[in-house]
């Protein structure tokens, strides 16, 4: 295989005069000015006029969606890290930019070690010539005459304020490989803005203007700034290899339960941040201490830390195949926003079913049996939905009591909050 | 129905899935957060060899295909807002070939919805998201023996069919915990992608099988291109010619001949009414055939796991019964509609709910009674 970036560096896809033959030549030359062997390195192009170099490359080539290919080659550019001595460029139009400007702000600010190149002839050449963000005030575009932006977004100036080590700033004319081998060579992420006009759309639509004029008028002046990234390096994260999966989730079976039926549906009613949601995991927990099948189903509103928390736990002799909620026989109200919630089943309760409700609630319009209980003020709010469990305990004795507290002193809870407190007064 | 259980614990689906996909060989997971989905990162965060925390649904699904032109399989799991915005980013990977596998935990719709409720309402949405009538492999989980067994297939079907694979389930599958017997959990085949080997490498050159060989872009043995364009063998962009055309249509043909179908189909005998569910309604399935069993009701149940490609066979295991009663927690029974039609014949029968799961007691009335 031939050494060099192009296939033939004479005959590119461009129209004549077209800057993007520029920027595909002054690469050649950096590449290989840095000695990089074609296979080294990955080209990803993005949508536009640019794009089509894709067929005169020697090198790897990728090849996306519009605006993506920043985003795309910073996924290739971190799985190969800093040190790989491989090289991912990106070339995208200022077209591409616009679209993806996130892609470029989050590529700077992740150090992504690649470097990307800006084709900016301030329009969208392969769409007919629309405006992009990067259109400079003054400059007319066939798609949009005399209507040009309220100014333009500076990429050199964005990609530096979100971290990137090397940014800098050319005119698409005359020999600027110079500064594109500087860039390549760049550890971590670079960018490039190459400043060009546009024969078929920038020049008709302009007449007369000159490159460097423009740059000068619109203070597109070339520029280089070279700096230390923002993005810290960390090490890499060892802790994987641990399955998810281990012994150390079985529940040992030491008690045996009382349940005479198949089934018992318990619902706990309570607020967010009141212990509700990890009360109704031990439950579950002890449940199987006994040897019984259980589940624990979550309800809460998107908002993790107010309103209603409220969890549905099904103890089973067999399988549990449906773990949703069907008329439950125990519900354990512990607050206002859990009364609430659980309105609709205490109106069909049936008079089997049996209620503990906090005692400064008031009484719901129920057929189920009623025990208020000082499930919140007992031992705070915060346990108010353990302490319903314990006192369920008492209440149902369809588990092993002691079961309960061995399993509540195996958990973290127990640390912070004594079992004791939880035990009948 | 009791069996015994010789490792008890209580665990969620979201656990299981996450280490089925890592042991499977998934090493990559790109996450951004949304609800139902947030159990699958935090287990993410702690298995999967590299976690990129994304800013965006696009840049996730862009930095995993280039993870994947690494020779990586990347994981994500999000839900219907997130996949939405990842379309247009899973049909270039689907054109490029890459392998990746996006696990879509189902949650009321439209829109942002109801984040916390779940729901079975992105069948349509899976189903055209190809423009052109492509499909991607669809497993749908059932129960927790899913979570592992088609988490693993997931993957495996991604690296050896190169294609972006949908793992499909909803937010009472992964953030429910249940008892669950981890004795049940067989040992999985870490799947590697292999290189090419050989003279002339053309990225776009299929096998038997349809599906080309794959080599890295950090390799420097053969130049690959890989593009998101109509393209021919060496992967350069084409307009509608015959060789690229071949190409495209080869994509259809890979997916639906390499596509294993999945499903459980438990048979009565003399029973005349199939009920057909899947994801978490198949639970409630379940239970309702066990309880009509019980009292005398014959019925037979059939949990459809592969869902795209629609498998033939299961309308022709369908054709063999009286009455078809298909469960789905969305609106009109989106499933039911791809399965046998828009307006099928009264022979078929929808229970559908929305905003709640669908319940036993709801498919056994559609079963027994005379309509
Ligand atoms: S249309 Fe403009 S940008 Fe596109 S190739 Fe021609 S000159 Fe270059």
């Amino acid at each position: 295989m031939d050494n060099t970036f192009l296939i033939d560096s004479r005959d590119l896809p461009f129209c004549k005069g077209c800057g993007h033959s520029s920027v595909a030549q002054m690469t050649e030359k950096a590449l290989a000015k840095l000695g990089y062997h074609p296979l080294d390195v990955i080209m990803v192009t993005d949508i536009g006029c640019h794009g089509i170099i894709d067929k005169s490359l020697r090198t790897h080539t990728v090849h996306g969606l519009h605006g993506r290919s920043v985003a795309i080659a910073g996924g290739i550019a971190h799985g190969l890290g800093k040190k790989s001595g491989k090289k991912v460029i990106v070339f995208l139009g200022d077209g591409g930019a616009t679209i993806g400007l996130q892609h470029i702000l989050i590529a700077a600010h992740h150090n992504f070690p690649m470097t990307v190149v800006v084709h900016n002839n301030m329009l969208y050449g392969m769409t007919g010539g629309q405006p992009s963000e990067y259109t400079p005030d003054g400059f007319n575009t066939p798609t949009a005459p005399n209507r040009s932006s309220a100014g333009s977004l500076d990429i050199v100036q964005l990609a530096e304020a979100a971290g990137a080590g090397y940014v800098s700033r050319v005119a698409g004319i005359g020999d600027f490989s110079a500064e594109m081998a500087e860039a390549i060579a760049y550890e971590g992420f670079s960018l490039v803005e190459v400043m060009e006009i546009c024969p078929s759309y920038g020049v008709k639509s302009n007449p007369g203007m000159k490159l460097r004029q423009l740059m000068d008028e619109t203070g597109y002046l070339a520029t280089k700034k070279v700096k230390t990234p923002i993005h810290a390096d960390h090490p890499a994260y060892e802790g994987y290899n641990q399955s998810l999966i281990s012994d150390k989730l079985l529940v040992e079976q030491l008690f045996t339960h009382r349940m005479t039926k198949p089934t018992v549906r318990i619902l706990l009613a309570g607020s967010a941040g009141e212990g509700t949601q990890s009360a109704a995991e031990f439950l579950a927990r002890v449940a199987m201490c006994n040897g019984l099948q259980a589940s624990k189903k979550g309800h809460y509103p998107v908002t993790v830390g107010v309103g209603f928390s409220a969890a549905e736990v099904i103890l089973s002799t067999g399988t549990i195949y449906y773990s949703g909620g069907t008329k439950p026989d125990f519900m354990l109200i512990t607050s206002a926003d859990g009364l609430d919630y659980a309105r609709p089943h205490l109106a069909q309760a049936e008079s089997s079913a049996t209620v503990l409700i906090d005692e400064s609630l008031p009484l719901p319009e129920t057929k189920a049996k009623l025990i208020q209980l000082p499930l919140r003020a007992a031992a705070g709010v915060r346990n108010a939905a353990m302490m319903s469990i314990f006192r369920w305990a008492d209440v149902s004795q369809l588990l092993d009591s002691q079961s309960f507290i061995d399993e509540y002193q195996r958990g973290k809870l127990a640390a912070k909050v004594p079992v004791e407190t939880f035990s009948a007064k | 129905m009791t069996e015994t259980i010789t490792k008890p614990a209580l665990i969620d689906g979201s656990r299981l899935i996450t280490e089925a996909c890592v042991q499977a060989g998934a090493s990559v997971f790109v996450g951004y957060p949304i609800t139902p989905a947030n159990l699958l990162y935090s287990y993410a965060n702690r298995r999967y060899q590299v976690m990129m925390a994304a800013p965006d649904e696009i840049t996730t699904l862009q930095w995993m295909s280039g993870y994947a032109a690494l020779g990586k399989i990347p994981v994500t799991a999000t839900s219907f807002p997130g996949y939405a915005l990842m379309v247009e980013s899973i049909n270039m990977a689907q054109m490029m070939e890459l392998p990746m596998v996006i696990i879509l935990v189902q949650r009321l719709g439209p829109a942002t919805g109801t984040a916390t409720a779940g729901a079975n309402g992105d069948l349509n949405v899976i189903h055209g998201t190809i423009s052109g009538g492509f499909q991607l492999p669809t497993f749908c989980i059932s129960n927790f023996d899913d979570c592992w067994r088609l988490s693993a297939k997931a993957v495996h079907t991604a690296a050896r069919l190169r294609t972006p694979v949908v793992l499909l389930t909803s937010k009472e599958m992964v953030m429910t915990q249940m008892s669950y017997d981890l004795s049940r959990l067989e040992d999985i085949e870490k799947v590697e992608i292999k290189g090419f080997e050989g003279e002339n490498y053309l990225p776009y050159q299929a096998n038997g099988s349809h599906v080309p060989a794959f080599l890295p872009v950090n390799q420097k043995l053969h130049q690959v291109r890989l593009t998101a364009s109509t393209h021919n063998k060496a992967g350069i962009l084409q307009n509608t010619t015959p060789e690229a055309l071949d190409n495209t249509r080869r994509l259809k043909t890979k997916v639906d001949t390499g596509t294993e179908v999945v499903f459980d189909y438990d048979k009565q005998e003399g029973a005349d009414a199939l009920v057909i569910a899947f994801d978490i309604t198949a639970q409630a399935a379940r239970e309702a055939i066990v309880r009509m069993r019980e009292k005398g009701t014959k019925a037979a149940l059939l949990v459809l796991k592969t869902l795209f490609p629609i498998p033939e066979k299961y309308v022709q295991l369908a054709s063999g019964y009286g009455k078809v009663v298909v469960a789905e927690e969305n609106l009109d029974g989106q499933y039911r509609r791809l399965l046998f039609g828009p307006y099928h014949d009264h022979r078929i029968k929808g229970v559908n709910v929305m905003g709640r799961m669908v319940k036993p007691e709801e498919i056994m009335e559609a079963v027994e009674s005379n309509g």
